[in-house]
């Protein structure tokens, strides 16, 4: 970034720096194609939400991501790396992501502060002072220090899904991958794990996100992607896909979601 | 709390703002009427299982007494000078048994573990390894324990290479970690195939390699869901470790043995098997209190 003073007003916004890339992603399983070619981009410092109906392909394009799933076609580029490349290390690029789920996955024979300091600990060996440390902090940051030494089927919905994203960002991920992280909450616990997702954004962190929340994605959103039959139909600002839509498959999937 | 009896209700001040514990109120003559009747019920089911299992033993006891061999089976089997002359011999041939016992629980845990893990790992590169474990499992877990006994105890040493053991103990020992191991692994195994996939997925997207994840999420979730019938199985072994008596090791059952060719009388027998009971029950005992603590832990709905 370091056009001179003088040209500022002459050259074009430098596009932010692109840390994921997907280019005509494919999953089938059997005969059925869940994802049939999706394009999209993730970024730097930007948070893209995926819309769509349940079984669009959304937990799979992030299962992609994460190389949970080997992609049938096309490529995944993670900081310019093409991470589908199967000489590529799969450990060492999830290494690089965070990754938070619908139901948590916490583990429950480990306490919340051993669920945050684990990844920190074993896998980038961070010494033991130094990753407790960071994990308190982390979890002073999310409201649970007083929960530190609780083990999982100890808190509420709310209170485990704010532990499963500081143990998500306690390794610093490049991106950080949201799979519907609301959707097995009560209702009057999607607020707390919302605005924890709002303050990580603000504090520019990459996100690549799954969601059913429409007034969530248009507020936090830089774009919204809405997925049908596996492919991207419609992407944009949010205030454009979300209340101004194009194409007629996104305007009938937003009226059928609003009327319920 | 008086449960029964009109609870007097509480008085409370205007405006003050009554808490959720709420005072029980009285019961109906309704709900009274329900209670002595239930009680009633029990107490009628009490008494007649007393009867019926006093009948029982009455008639199981006067079967036996009455049998026409009752004289001899009493003068072989229950003679009281045999079994209380007897009893510190016996006793020193089960301090065998329970070294042996402590030693092989401990191996075959190990063996147990490792074999488990071999069958579980998915890695194609392993293929040679999870094949050999699991034709250890077929193998071991089909052949009778005698006969493994005896192809250990006296196959194995006849082969005379200089560093197989030929005290009966080890070899004893050698064959029940084999059988025991296979037994031991497919426990663990069904452990680690009931910890739930998103487990895994969770340790992978931490970046924890095949290994870790294996070691730090997957055992230690499969070990505490398999204590009860890993317990099971050690009860099992408790009693199995007399077998070594085949093979020449003074324990409690050759003891017992020893004494019956000098007296030509059984009750060493019982004394030896009592003790064998003696020790299963606290076992038992313990085998049903982790499995109650482990029911009680998942009933209780954990967020996992």
């Amino acid at each position: 970034m370091s056009s001179e003073p003088g040209n500022l007003a002459l050259t074009a916004p430098v596009p932010p720096e692109v840390v994921l890339a997907c280019r005509g992603v494919t999953k089938v399983f059997g005969d059925h194609a869940v994802l049939r070619g999706v394009d999209l981009d993730v970024g730097q410092h930007k948070a893209v939400v995926l819309i769509g109906a349940s079984g669009s392909g959304k937990s799979t394009l992030l299962r992609c991501v994460n190389l949970l799933e080997t992609v049938s076609d096309g490529t995944i580029h993670l900081d310019g790396v093409d991470i589908t490349d199967p000489r590529v290390d799969a450990v060492a690029v999830r290494r690089r992501i965070g990754t938070v789920f619908q139901a948590y996955n916490l583990f429950p024979h480990l306490s919340v502060l051993d669920n945050v300091m684990l990844a920190p600990r074993v896998v980038h060996k961070v010494p033991a002072a130094e990753a407790r440390e960071r994990a308190m902090n982390l979890l002073g940051r999310v409201g649970l220090a007083d929960k530190a030494a609780a083990y999982p089927d100890r808190l509420s919905g709310g209170q485990a899904q704010r532990t499963a994203i500081a143990r998500a960002l306690a390794y610093q991920p490049r991106l950080l991958l949201l799979d519907e992280i609301t959707s097995a909450l009560d209702p009057e616990l999607v607020g707390e794990v919302l605005a924890l997702v709002r303050e990580v954004k603000a504090q520019g962190m990459t996100i690549l996100m799954a969601t059913h929340e429409m007034g969530f994605a248009r507020e936090v959103a830089d774009t919204v992607c809405f997925l049908d039959g596996g492919v991207v139909v419609e992407s944009g600002p949010p205030a454009q896909v979300l209340a101004n839509p194009t194409e007629a498959r996104t305007r009938r999937f937003l009226e059928r979601f609003i009327s319920r | 709390m008086n449960l029964r009896g009109g609870a007097a209700p509480i008085e409370m001040p205007a405006g003050v703002l009554v808490s959720t514990a709420v005072a029980v109120p009285p019961l109906s003559e309704l709900e009274l009427d329900r209670r002595r009747y239930r009680r009633g019920r029990a107490q009628r089911s009490a008494l007649v299982a007393v009867i019926s299992t006093s009948l029982f033993a009455i008639v199981a006891v006067a079967a036996v007494v009455n049998a026409p061999g009752w004289e001899r089976f009493r003068q072989a089997f229950l003679d009281l000078n045999v079994a209380s002359s007897s009893f510190s011999f016996i006793l020193g041939g089960l301090w065998l048994n329970l070294r042996l016992l402590a030693v092989t629980e401990v191996v075959v845990l190990i063996v147990a573990l490792f074999v488990a893990s071999l069958r579980t790992l998915r890695s194609p590169v392993l293929f040679p390894f999870r094949a050999m474990a699991t034709a250890y499992v077929d193998f071991f877990r089909g052949l009778p324990l005698i006969i493994l006994l005896y192809l250990v105890g006296f196959g194995l040493p006849s082969l005379r290479l200089s560093f197989v053991p030929t005290d009966p103990t080890i070899l004893g020992g050698i064959a029940l970690v084999l059988c025991y191991g296979a037994y031991v692994a497919e426990v663990f195994r069904s452990g680690i195939d009931g910890v739930h996939p998103s487990q895994r997925n969770a340790a992978a997207s931490l970046g924890l390699s095949p290994l870790q994840t294996m070691r730090l999420v997957v055992l230690p979730q499969a070990v505490r869901r398999v204590l009860p019938p890993l317990l099971n199985d050690f009860v099992a072994l408790q009693k199995d470790v007399g077998l070594v008596s085949l093979l020449g090791a003074v324990d409690a059952i050759r003891s017992a043995q020893i004494i019956n060719a000098e007296t030509y009388n059984y009750t060493p027998y019982l004394v030896a098997g009592l003790m064998f009971i003696a020790l299963a029950v606290p076992s038992g005992r313990l085998a049903d209190y982790v499995g109650a603590r482990a029911r009680r832990r998942e009933q209780a709905g954990s967020v996992v």
